[in-house]
């Protein structure tokens, strides 16, 4: 069955064939958003040799490693960025992407976002945020929301989420972009932007995770934990005008920034040429 | 594509700017020297005391050497970032001191499990936890060793003087490369600021190694294979075209991940250790002093080599009958020298500035008979010529 799906799939030669069927969940969010990165390769026509894909721990970590056929690296848990920064600055031509959860990226890896951003390096994170820790077994996130119940949140959740997109914009980021798995062509042109852009982006999606927060949450089919996301979903422009209590529980989606900001590896090449020549070190010179 | 940028415009950059010579600078310049005719063009770290000087001088030179300095956000993300740009083909190091180790050893373990060529030099400072963030120690011998998770290798280098430091430090890019593995260069925070001569030779008298690359597209199709038999594969480098995909976790020679397979995790594993054990000559260096007709033998690393020999050379002067051995590489340790010499020796100090680690490895490899005793100090300030020799006096 499944060999037949993926013989059919007209993404299916970005992928690492020898790697699937995939490990994610029935319902997961995750082909979601490999579907949408894939068709945003695609439309772009970028050749998958010139992209690097790096990626941490957790379910979201594996959407693009292994199953992505490009160079990938599978770091440490929280630090994708971090390692993906070296291998900018090593390979500045190509395309570094990061793609990994919101536990990886935002809680444990939070610092490294903070100052990816800040930096300004010219890499693309596509943040997966389905408000819970799926892989070791549904407990509590920074992302989780108010109010939910998790393994380790039994009773409720009692702190409030972390608004990503808006915290990276805060930081520096060139371009930052929300949407859910409910508006996969608005992602799927959000990613493509976010992969031209010169400088360090961000596109958060909002996933369903139906086994291990949706279940604990009355939303055990994915379908409806989509509905869930269309029904409080707000564009970004009508936020704008709302108080936070009228946004309590909404997901802002839509472009949140999008702004051109001196890029990491250009200014450091830059500055290299600079000290090259005022040192008298270019060219042919005395050997 | 061997090395990052051109060779001999790399040579002629570094034959313009430093003029082989007599200079007079500290510990942690020769270190960051030694780098750049190493051919280190990336350098990731975090400040941290009594290591800073060697970000500073790497912040200032690589740029006119083309090469990268980069300021990271804390240790952890300057280790990550080091892999990053190995992958990419870069030679890479880091500079950092005990409490920046400790961050550093998560990542260093997933540089042994993906066997990433590094340089990781650990400016060892007092502790336990902050100490004394200004002064020399000799506390993290087995840090380096077992401090990041799992069976692992490890390699580890220890210089003993400013000029020894440039030196080492060039071996560790040539080991790292040669066997694609970390290396800790395990310095210290006397030697770090000691300020003395130190010769810069001709790029002509360094001897430079690179990684191994694949020959060939079957080659670069297993990143974690052993085509060559030296259990130490060919490094296919990202943004080559090859979809190496390259993971912490227990991998197939393909690299894709395979954790549930007692055997794979089995065969990757031990051949990460043979590679190591069995290219002892790649790495095994040690000095001897007087240990024809030790009776004596005192054993030190590091820092306290330097006073160790002068009470070694005074005590022979009184005709005291005594040898000194002093481990270049510490990790692993020269287990079979050692023994060889601790048959001949009825007495062995070992000195450091630790309350007793290597001690601890010197011990494996002595028999009951030998009267083993530890020369030890602790706060900061390094063991004396004359505390040692009153000691060897104290046995002989």
């Amino acid at each position: 069955m499944a060999k037949k799906i993926y013989s059919t799939y007209p993404m299916v030669k970005y992928l690492r064939k020898e790697a699937l069927p995939t490990a994610l969940c029935p319902g997961c969010g995750g082909g979601t958003v490999l579907n949408a990165f894939a068709n945003a390769i695609d439309g772009l026509k970028i050749d998958p040799k010139d992209l690097v894909v790096v990626s941490g721990i957790g379910c979201s970590a594996w959407i693009a490693s292994p199953y992505f056929l490009a160079d990938t690296l599978h770091t440490t848990h929280g630090r994708a960025i971090a390692f993906a920064t070296g291998v900018k600055v090593g390979l500045p031509d190509k395309k570094v992407v990061v793609i990994s959860g919101d536990g990886d990226l935002a809680s444990i890896g939070g610092n490294h976002l903070l100052h990816a951003a800040r930096r300004n390096i010219d890499i693309t994170v596509i943040l997966v945020n389905n408000f819970i820790y799926g892989m070791t077994g549904g407990q509590v996130a920074p992302t989780t929301p108010f109010g939910a119940k998790t393994t380790t949140s039994p009773y409720r959740n009692i702190e409030h989420p972390l608004q990503i997109s808006e915290t990276v914009a805060a930081a520096g980021a060139s371009y930052v972009a929300r949407w859910t798995t409910a508006h996969v062509y608005q992602l799927i042109g959000s990613i493509k932007k976010a992969l031209q852009v010169k400088g360090f982006s961000l596109v958060e999606v909002i996933s369903q995770c139906p086994v291990q927060f949706g279940r604990r949450n009355r939303m055990k089919e994915p379908a409806e934990m989509l509905r869930w996301f269309l029904k409080n979903s707000v564009p970004v422009s009508r936020a704008r005008n709302m108080s936070p209590e009228e946004l309590e529980g909404k997901f802002v989606i839509g472009e949140i920034v999008n702004r051109e900001r001196p890029e990491f590896t250009t200014e450091l090449n830059k500055l290299i040429d600079e000290v090259q020549e005022h040192f008298g070190l270019k060219g042919d010179g005395d050997v | 594509m061997i090395i990052r940028g051109n060779e001999p415009e790399q040579l002629r950059l570094l034959r313009k700017l430093y003029e082989p010579g007599n200079y007079f600078m500290q510990g942690n310049e020769a270190v960051a020297y030694g780098a750049l005719f190493a051919g280190c063009r990336f350098y990731a770290g975090y400040p941290i005391t009594p290591s800073s000087e060697i970000a500073e001088t790497m912040a200032r030179e690589l740029p006119k050497l083309g090469g990268y300095y980069l300021q990271m956000e804390d240790e952890i993300g300057s280790i990550a970032a080091m892999v990053g740009a190995s992958w990419t083909g870069f030679k890479v190091m880091t500079a950092t001191a005990g409490p920046g180790f400790s961050l550093m050893q998560e990542n260093l373990g997933y540089a042994v499990m993906t066997e990433t060529p590094l340089v990781l030099v650990d400016v060892q400072r007092s502790g336990p936890s902050t100490g004394q963030a200004t002064k020399g120690a000799q506390g993290d011998f087995f840090q380096a060793r077992w401090g990041t998770h799992g069976d692992h290798p490890i390699v580890a280098v220890s210089p003993t003087s400013g000029q020894d430091a440039f030196w080492e430090t060039i071996r560790a890019f040539n080991i790292a490369e040669k066997l694609r593995t970390p290396v800790v260069v395990l310095f210290d925070g006397v030697l770090a600021h000691t300020r003395e001569q130190i010769k810069i030779p001709d790029v002509s008298e360094v001897e430079i190694t690179y990684r191994k690359l694949p020959e060939n597209e079957e080659e670069a199709r297993l990143p974690f294979g052993d085509p060559h038999g030296d259990g130490v594969p060919p490094m296919p480098l990202f943004g080559h075209g090859y979809f190496t995909h390259v993971t912490g976790s227990t991998h197939k020679e393909t690299g894709l991940r395979d954790v549930y397979t007692p055997e794979v995790h089995d065969r990757l594993v031990r051949r990460i250790h043979r590679k190591i054990e069995k290219n002892r000559e790649v790495y095994e260096k040690y000095e001897e002093h007087f240990t024809e007709d030790a009776e004596i033998l005192v054993v030190s690393w590091g820092v306290t080599a330097r006073p160790a020999l002068g009470a070694v050379l005074r005590a022979r002067e009184e005709g005291i009958k005594v040898g000194l051995f002093v481990p270049k590489t510490v990790h692993p340790f020269p287990a079979e020298r050692m023994r060889g010499l601790a048959k001949k020796a009825r007495t062995i100090l070992v000195a450091e500035m630790n309350l007793g680690q290597m001690i601890i490895e010197v011990e494996r490899y002595v028999n009951d008979d030998v009267l083993l005793k530890g020369v030890n100090k602790i706060g900061g300030v390094p063991l004396t010529v004359e505390e040692i020799l009153r000691e060897i006096r104290g046995v002989a």
